[in-house]
């Protein structure tokens, strides 16, 4: 197996009284498509954050390959309304010093036509396929992208999917993507994690569905339910929302 | 040359236009990041360094950054546990302002100099003074200038600069330094209630006319001095105090450019 990329030990973070990770143990190798899902509140943007250096968490270590490069969309990217700035210059601004790969990338996400457009202008989707671009240009050793196909209708989750596949072949980038939108992401992933404040299971997207973990915090089909949650694990840690703990008990 | 500088008109108008082509690319960075609050609780404070300095009878620069630091420290450290930013930074910039005027009451002749330290005495400005002055703010320049590009991403979007292997936080430090030198070189020419009108006011008028940041710190560098200009023209013609007359041309200049470009 290569060596990872990014390595955790131990991850865990609080904001006040709230436990958002715990004992995260987890690695992103080389060429590698992961996915973390999980219901809203599971802590994925924060883990998104911490494996890339954006957030420093409170409990653990976050061990990065030295010199890894990254390409990072975040799930919302505001810009300030006092900012003049053109597309074409915020993905300059990644490192890349050459127009026509810039133009290049642009078309390669959808919006050949907006590298002079200011980027004040830009709807939410157009502004994070500008930061895809940018992403994609930095020539990153790794993708970390948060919820990319919100916005986006089915034509461009599949276009999306198919672009990020690409993407790693061409440039054997690892990619890591953080989504709630299960079915989709599923088959195109490598690796699912399924997280919960702790990764509840993990594997490839055929294994993961047939855990009872997954099951249970997504439920089958349309029956899709947290409140089905139940815990099948042994280990004890505390949890601030309150759900019904049936240590031990058959699955469901 | 010293005998150009004799002339005090002169040394104003060098003074103004030193502080000016620094206030306003240091305050597009203001304006970007919203700062503006941040900005003026530096200004205020700055008095209580002044007065601790002549108190203490040291060098006024050095004393303005130590108190500066220790309001951006305070204001870093206390965010969010009980008090939102800012009222905390409104704690900070009129606790910080009605102490050093107290300080200030107490020493030999002080009374005197309060309204030159409010609002300016850049007609008084001497060539030791002007060689401060040009030091500051030219130091709070370099800094711009030197980190340029990750200040820019930096102020952009934080969680991008990490993840590019930035450090948003460094940057954010090297601003306020950066806003510390030129609050401390503006004192003698704006004074500490009006400086942060030439940090807003020409990055504010240049908004409208820029598609890009470098032409808004270019057109904000050129208002500001403009602006100063343009006051102490007006002070010398209408016998108006020169710190305010140049906040009002800024003012004028930014209806102006608002007007030309309506948003």
């Amino acid at each position: 197996m290569n060596a990872p990329l990014i390595e955790t030990r131990g991850l865990g973070h609080s904001d006040g009284p709230r436990h958002i990770l715990y004992d995260i143990e987890m690695a992103i190798r080389p060429g590698e498509i992961v996915t973390i899902v999980g219901p809203n509140g599971a802590g994925k943007t924060t883990l998104l954050r911490a494996l890339i250096g954006a957030m420093q968490p409170s409990r653990g270590t976050v061990w990065r390959k030295p010199g890894l490069r990254i390409g990072y969309t975040p799930q919302k990217l505001t810009i300030d309304r006092t900012m003049p700035l053109t597309v074409d210059r915020f993905i300059a601004l990644g490192g890349s010093g050459d127009p026509d790969a810039r133009a290049a990338a642009l078309a390669t996400v959808g919006i050949a036509n907006l590298g002079a457009a200011q980027v004040t202008d830009l709807s939410g989707g157009e502004l994070q396929r500008a930061a895809l671009a940018r992403a994609l240009l930095r020539q990153p050793d790794l993708l970390a992208l948060d919820e990319p196909t919100q916005g986006l209708d089915q034509l461009g989750e599949a276009a999306f999917y198919r672009l990020i596949e690409r993407v790693r072949r061409d440039t054997g980038a690892a990619i890591c993507m953080v989504s709630h939108d299960l079915h989709v992401v599923m088959s195109a992933s490598d690796r699912v994690i399924c997280l919960n404040g702790h990764v509840c299971c993990e594997g490839a997207p055929v294994q993961v569905t047939e855990m009872p973990e997954y099951r249970a915090l997504f439920g089958l089909g349309t029956q899709g339910a947290l409140a089905l949650y139940r815990h099948e694990h042994d280990h004890g840690h505390d949890h601030d929302h309150d759900h019904e703990h049936h240590h031990g008990e058959p699955q469901p | 040359m010293t005998g150009l500088l004799d002339n005090f008109v002169l040394r104003a108008a060098l003074a103004g236009v030193g502080v000016a082509i620094v206030a306003g690319p240091l305050g597009c960075f203001v304006v970007w990041r919203r700062m503006a609050y941040f900005g003026d609780t530096i200004a205020h404070a700055a008095l209580l360094g002044v007065a601790l300095a002549l108190a203490l009878e040291t060098a006024v620069i050095p004393a303005v950054l130590a108190v500066s630091a220790v309001v951006a420290l305070a204001v870093a450290r206390g965010t969010g546990r009980r008090y939102a930013a800012d009222s905390l930074l409104g704690v900070l910039a009129h606790g910080g302002l009605a102490v050093g005027l107290v300080v200030l009451s107490f020493l030999p002749g002080g009374r005197g100099d309060l309204s030159a330290w409010l609002f300016g005495d850049i007609l008084a400005v001497n060539t030791s003074d002007l060689a401060l002055i040009w030091g500051a703010a030219g130091l709070a320049g370099l800094v711009l200038w030197l980190g340029w590009s990750r200040l820019l991403n930096s102020t952009i979007n934080e969680e991008l600069a990490w993840a590019e292997g930035g450090n948003p936080e460094r940057d954010r430090l090297l601003l306020t330094l950066a806003l510390a030198l030129l609050v401390a070189a503006a004192l003698k020419v704006v004074g500490a209630l009006l400086i942060t009108a030439m940090l807003i006011l020409p990055a504010a008028a240049a908004r409208p006319l820029a598609k890009t940041p470098e032409a808004m710190v270019l057109a904000a560098a050129l208002i500001g001095a403009a602006s100063a200009l343009g006051g102490l023209r007006l002070a010398w013609v209408a016998d108006t105090p020169a710190g305010p007359s140049m906040v009002v041309v800024a003012l004028g200049l930014f209806l102006v450019s608002n007007l030309l470009r309506r948003a």
